[in-house]
């Protein structure tokens, strides 16, 4: 007799968080182009619908009704893989990530969170660098030279911006000495005293973190793999109607996944300032019950922390419209010579400043 | 044997007999990165979160890529592969099936060590416990292997560093 788990609330979070990526990785491509015309000084896409907000849809429907071509010498099977695959990895790493603290019904008390796993930084790590397969198996099963290339520079410039990513997480890893992603969080804000935000005690890793998300999602300036100077379309030039589509919805749920992390990791997740201090002031003068002003707390915080998510997921697209793409060996040395260099000193200074008692 | 058990096992030999069978050596690396998943789902199921995690994450994501990347430079299909004498064909399947017995033969009196199930402590894959084991009682191996790392590791940035009066472009 198999066991399944019992369908509980831990299932229906994740299908609201597996919902909530796909509708903000839809309306990602109307932010893109609104965004871009407002910083092109243009008007945007403002025919469908009012201010152009069912452009989304209409451009599914493009994708869907659109012919649906496979190039001569395609190995088809894998060719349909790829874009599948780019799509469920990009995915699979919400699952991890706390949306909000607790919230109480009665007795019962659930968190907003897929799954709370004590390796949960580990899956989300481990999940984006599977996220290449999608672009190489789709590069490589086009039998076309450009789309080849395009897969080749998406795959080395992962694995080099990983290695850094990974130095800069293990800073983080450090001050916390959990994986698990709740926990980092919490100890983010530990009530009556004043803790604060990774990004105040870990500013360099910060950056470098910033900077190889850009590198993982494949974004302007380092988005070499899609190149259209030199490479058509990198590794999507054969993909055409809904198959292209995915490839191009998997990087906006990309972002959307890795600037959730860096607001959990960095910027405090759900917390904000003063929310215990609101919470007992409901609690004390207002005559709420305490559970009920935590439920309104943990609303304001996932409500905060979707902000925090919007404002990194703009400076994504503010960098796309504002600076050039770097040239193939720039990004390599800046990845190999720059930042994993810098990542190792600054896990020698977090270190430092340990030992030192100065942080903890 | 929970059916889960069976299941990924079944997943894991079939993807392993798909490596050596499949003709398009992109299957076989394809097959490979499935067998390790279904190795860190057994992992999972010992209850060793941080080893499934760090089989994913080393194997799946960091080697197979490599591989995946080689195997596609190198442009293999049926016209360039290399056409074995039969002689070589016999004796690689004589050498296959005596391991293979030799091995049948070898664990099929093994006697598992039991398990006392009172005493068992099963969190003990879960990371913190292993960080423990590892720098107290295997501090040495641990530190020498992570110094070896690195090594290799500043050896591959100072092999990629422009030397001067080297730039071409």
């Amino acid at each position: 007799m198999i066991e399944l788990p019992a369908l509980g609330w831990q299932s229906i979070v994740i299908f609201v968080v597996f919902a909530v990526s796909l509708l903000i990785a839809t309306y990602c491509t109307y932010a893109e182009r609104v965004i871009a015309a407002f910083l092109q000084d243009r008007v945007g896409p403002d025919r469908a619908g009012p201010y152009g907000l069912a452009q989304p849809l209409a451009d599914a429907v493009k994708m869907f009704t659109k012919e649906e071509f496979f190039p001569g010498g395609a190995n088809k099977a894998l060719f349909v893989f790829g874009p599948c695959l780019a799509m469920i990895t990009a995915l699979m790493s919400s699952a991890v990530i706390p949306f909000g603290n607790n919230i109480s019904f009665g007795n019962n008390a659930f968190f907003l969170q897929g799954i709370e796993v004590n390796i949960g930084m580990l899956w989300v790590f481990g999940v984006v660098s599977l996220g290449v397969y999608g672009v190489m198996i789709g590069g490589w099963a086009s039998n076309n030279k450009f789309s080849l290339l395009g897969a080749i520079r998406a795959a080395s410039q992962n694995i080099s911006y990983e290695l850094a990513m990974g130095l800069s997480l293990i800073a983080v890893l450090m001050i916390s000495g959990t994986l698990s992603l709740r926990e980092i969080t919490i100890q983010q804000s530990i009530p009556g005293e004043w803790a604060m935000w990774n990004i105040v005690r870990q500013p360099l890793g910060f950056i470098i973190f910033l900077v190889c998300a850009f590198a993982e999602t494949n974004r302007t300036p380092f988005d070499l793999p899609e190149c259209e100077t030199e490479l058509v379309g990198g590794y999507h030039t054969e993909y055409s109607s809904m198959k292209l589509g995915l490839y191009l919805f998997s990087e906006y749920v990309n972002i959307f996944v890795v600037s959730a992390v860096m607001s959990v990791l960095y910027f405090g997740g759900f917390n904000f300032p003063f929310q215990y201090e609101l919470r007992d002031w409901l609690a004390s003068s207002q005559g709420w019950e305490l559970a009920s002003a935590q439920n309104l707390i943990t609303a304001l915080g996932t409500v905060l922390l979707f902000g925090k998510i919007f404002a990194f997921i703009f400076f994504f697209m503010w960098i796309r419209w504002t600076l050039p793409r770097f040239r193939y060996d720039q990004l390599m040395r800046l990845g190999w010579t720059i930042l994993i260099p810098l990542a190792v000193v600054n896990i020698l200074i977090t270190g430092g400043l340990i030992t030192f008692g100065v942080i903890k | 044997m929970s059916p889960l058990f069976l299941f990924l096992s079944f997943v894991a030999l079939l993807s392993a007999l798909g490596v050596v069978f499949a003709k398009n050596p992109i299957h076989s690396v394809l097959f490979l990165i499935l067998t390790f998943f279904s190795l860190s789902g057994h992992y999972l199921l010992l209850n060793a979160q941080f080893l499934a995690a760090v089989n994913i994450i080393v194997y799946a994501g960091a080697i197979m890529v490599l591989f995946l990347f080689v195997i596609m430079f190198l442009n293999l299909n049926v016209d360039t592969e290399p056409h074995k004498p039969a002689l070589a064909k016999i004796a690689a399947a004589i050498a296959g099936g005596s391991l293979f017995v030799i091995m049948i033969v070898a664990l099929r009196d093994i006697q598992l060590p039991a398990v006392n199930g009172t005493t068992f402590d099963s969190q003990i894959g879960m990371v913190d416990k292993l960080g423990m084991v590892l720098f107290t009682t295997y501090k040495l191996p641990f530190e020498l292997a992570s110094i070896l790392l690195l090594v290799a590791m500043v050896g591959a940035v100072m092999l990629g560093k422009r030397e001067t009066g080297e730039r071409h472009f």
